[in-house]
């Protein structure tokens, strides 16, 4: 039976930004935005205008993740509220110029999409991330991508956590996308994983045209892995790490660990094991940028979102 | 060949975080500093962080690279408040542990580092004739992780690592493993790799007999780097797929080595096939270092033994 009135309409998503940098050590998105700027015809879209854009230049020129606190964690309401004065970190001025520019956040002049290109030491492949359940233009694309890039397997990852969801620099669009590839080390680009981000805005861009065009996309579903835990290395009392990610699960991004299963190897060779109740899907694990932020790998399970059809609002 | 007799390696340094975010070495020597020795060892074994500040910091360094701070110009150089840390650090450490090419330093330099290349296990020294640092590398082939010997030719004045502070000495270089990163694998590999160089010492020091042989050494011969745009300097291609991760398979001329951003492939144009390594190092960026090659050789070591 035809379900005709549970398709959703959707305004039509004219402005699209690609943010490279806003960690200025990873270094597949600062290449293709970089690129980008100079050359934009393997970006532009028919009635789209699409931004790439450095988020973190100093930080870029230094190839280091920050100068002086996390720019991904910074579009807070009270970083982007705070009056401009002298002293203000370097990356909280950056974003209130950035919310200024793409935003501001909530508001309807906000940009429609931002795609935020980062790379990881972890072995998560290419991965998508969400944080909102109920994004029906941000599930349809991800479905979208999924099919066009198959075989390779995109993974979605779902931050919807009321304490771990932080705010990036994405979330001053109203459909925020998160690009993550790995593994790759900090400083570096791997051809491979360069190819995959590529690749994977190329499709996003293309759904993108093709729903503004008015294309019905019909209902679906997509499969997620929604944010659980954040689970740290085991410390000493001055605060260092007294055990590493144990080989069994070191690369394991995405694999069930159970309960009983080795999840830490201490220096003096002590198996640590999860001693969690459920079956949990590990990921971000050994991401050299948190071993700051108290995070070993974080845990998450397995759900199946539903999304309506979209199509573009008729005027 | 006639058997040598040679002193016994007495004085040991073990050395770690000479680049701060290199952590498999820092988390060793943090580890070594922890059991504190009991008098009764067979060999005197200092255990030293090389650079305490950029460890703290987890950066390869503060202001200069304190792994290119050991020529004899850079360690009788003048330095006061305002030099660079590293400056100030190499001679710190050339006092303590050298002064190099002197009588009073190290028997044996092992100097711990990681690499985001896929080298294995490497022995990184300047001479291809040290049958102290020859006969450990053929002790460490028995290592669950194949062990490589690299020869920089560099004459000892102008050496400028701090492997080079000891009698004799070698860079402990095990990859891949991203900065930042402890991976328990090459943790344990490096453990291991210390722990096999310290049982050949001890071995040694009591009088064992090492029977001579033969060791493949991997003598450095050049740098490439990547292709850049002649106004920016912006890099314009990334290593091949078919080159990443290959580190010492043979490179021949044709085969690909950087894949553009435009789509062209770029291939080796050398005359002479060389055995790649350091393939994409991710702090030889700056140094305008893609990969380094090497030629190599079959040489023959000596029985050794001490006198």
């Amino acid at each position: 039976m035809s379900s005709r009135t549970n398709i959703s309409c959707l305004q039509e998503a004219k402005r699209v930004a690609i943010f490279g940098g806003t960690h200025g050590n990873e270094m597949s998105g600062i290449t293709l935005v970089n690129m980008w700027i100079q050359n934009s015809a393997e970006i532009e879209r028919n009635g789209l205008v699409i931004k790439p854009f450095i988020s973190n230049p100093r930080a870029v020129e230094k190839c280091t993740r920050y100068i002086d606190t996390d720019l991904n964690r910074a579009f807070t309401p009270e970083n982007l509220s705070a009056p401009d004065v002298e002293g203000l970190p370097y990356e909280v001025q950056r974003a209130k110029e950035m919310n200024r520019m793409f935003g501001p956040k909530g508001s309807s002049d906000a940009y429609d999409a931002i795609f935020d290109l980062h790379n990881t030491t972890s072995n998560m492949g290419s991965t998508l991330i969400l944080e909102s359940s109920t994004d029906l233009f941000n599930l349809q694309m991800v479905h979208y991508i999924k099919k066009a890039m198959a075989p390779h397997t995109c993974s979605v990852l779902l931050n919807e956590h009321p304490q771990l969801k932080y705010s990036t620099t994405r979330s001053v669009a109203k459909h925020p996308i998160g690009l993550e590839v790995g593994p790759q080390p900090q400083g570096v680009l791997r051809s491979n994983v360069f190819e995959f981000m590529r690749t994977i805005l190329k499709h996003a861009l293309d759904f993108i045209e093709l729903f503004n065009s008015g294309v019905e996309f019909p209902p679906c579903t997509v499969d997620v892995f929604r944010v659980q835990e954040r689970m740290d290395y085991p410390r000493d009392t001055n605060g260092n790490i007294t055990a590493m990610v144990h080989p069994h699960l070191q690369d394991c991004d995405w694999e069930p660990l159970n309960r009983g299963d080795p999840m830490f190897l201490t220096f003096d060779g002590r198996t640590v094991l999860y001693e969690g109740a459920n079956t949990v899907y590990p990921t971000f694990i050994n991401e050299a940028a948190y071993y700051e932020k108290q995070q070993a790998f974080m845990t998450t399970c397995r759900e199946i979102l539903a999304a309506n059809a979209i199509r573009k609002a008729c005027k | 060949m006639k058997a040598v007799a040679m002193p016994t390696v007495s004085r040991v340094a073990v050395c770690g975080g000479t680049h701060g975010n290199e952590l498999a070495g820092i988390y060793l020597v943090r580890e070594m500093l922890k059991k504190r020795a009991d008098g009764t060892e067979p060999v005197s074994v200092v255990t030293v962080m090389s650079n305490p500040r950029a460890a703290q910091l987890c950066v390869r360094y503060v202001e200069t690279d304190l792994n290119r701070c050991f020529t004899r110009a850079a360690l009788s150089a003048p330095v006061s408040e305002t030099s660079p840390y590293e400056m100030v650090r190499s001679q710190e450490l050339n006092a303590l542990l050298g002064p190099k090419a002197s009588m009073q330093a190290v028997d044996l330099l092992c100097d711990l580092h990681n690499t985001t290349a896929n080298t294995g296990l490497c022995l990184i020294t300047y001479s291809d004739r040290d049958w102290i640092c020859l006969h450990i590398c053929k002790h460490l082939e028995m290592a669950s992780t194949p062990v490589r010997y690299v020869h920089f030719d560099i004459p000892l004045n102008e050496a400028y690592s701090l492997d080079s502070v000891g009698k004799h000495g070698f860079a402990m270089e095990i990859g891949p493993q991203p900065h930042g990163v402890v991976r328990s694998v090459i943790f344990s590999a490096m453990q291991e790799g210390v722990q096999l160089m310290m049982d050949w010492i001890c071995q040694f020091n009591s009088g064992t007999l090492f029977e001579g042989g033969w060791v493949d050494v991997y003598t450095m011969v050049k740098n490439i780097d990547y292709p850049r745009d002649s106004e920016t300097h912006v890099i314009t291609a990334a290593v091949h797929p078919d080159l990443q991760d290959r580190d010492f398979c043979l490179l021949h001329p044709g085969d690909p080595m950087f894949l553009c951003f435009s789509g062209e492939t770029l291939r080796y144009r050398g005359k002479e096939a060389l055995y790649p390594f350091f393939i994409n190092e991710g702090a030889y960026y700056e140094k305008g270092v893609a990969l380094s090659l090497a030629r190599k050789r079959r040489v023959q070591i000596p029985s050794v033994h001490i006198y």
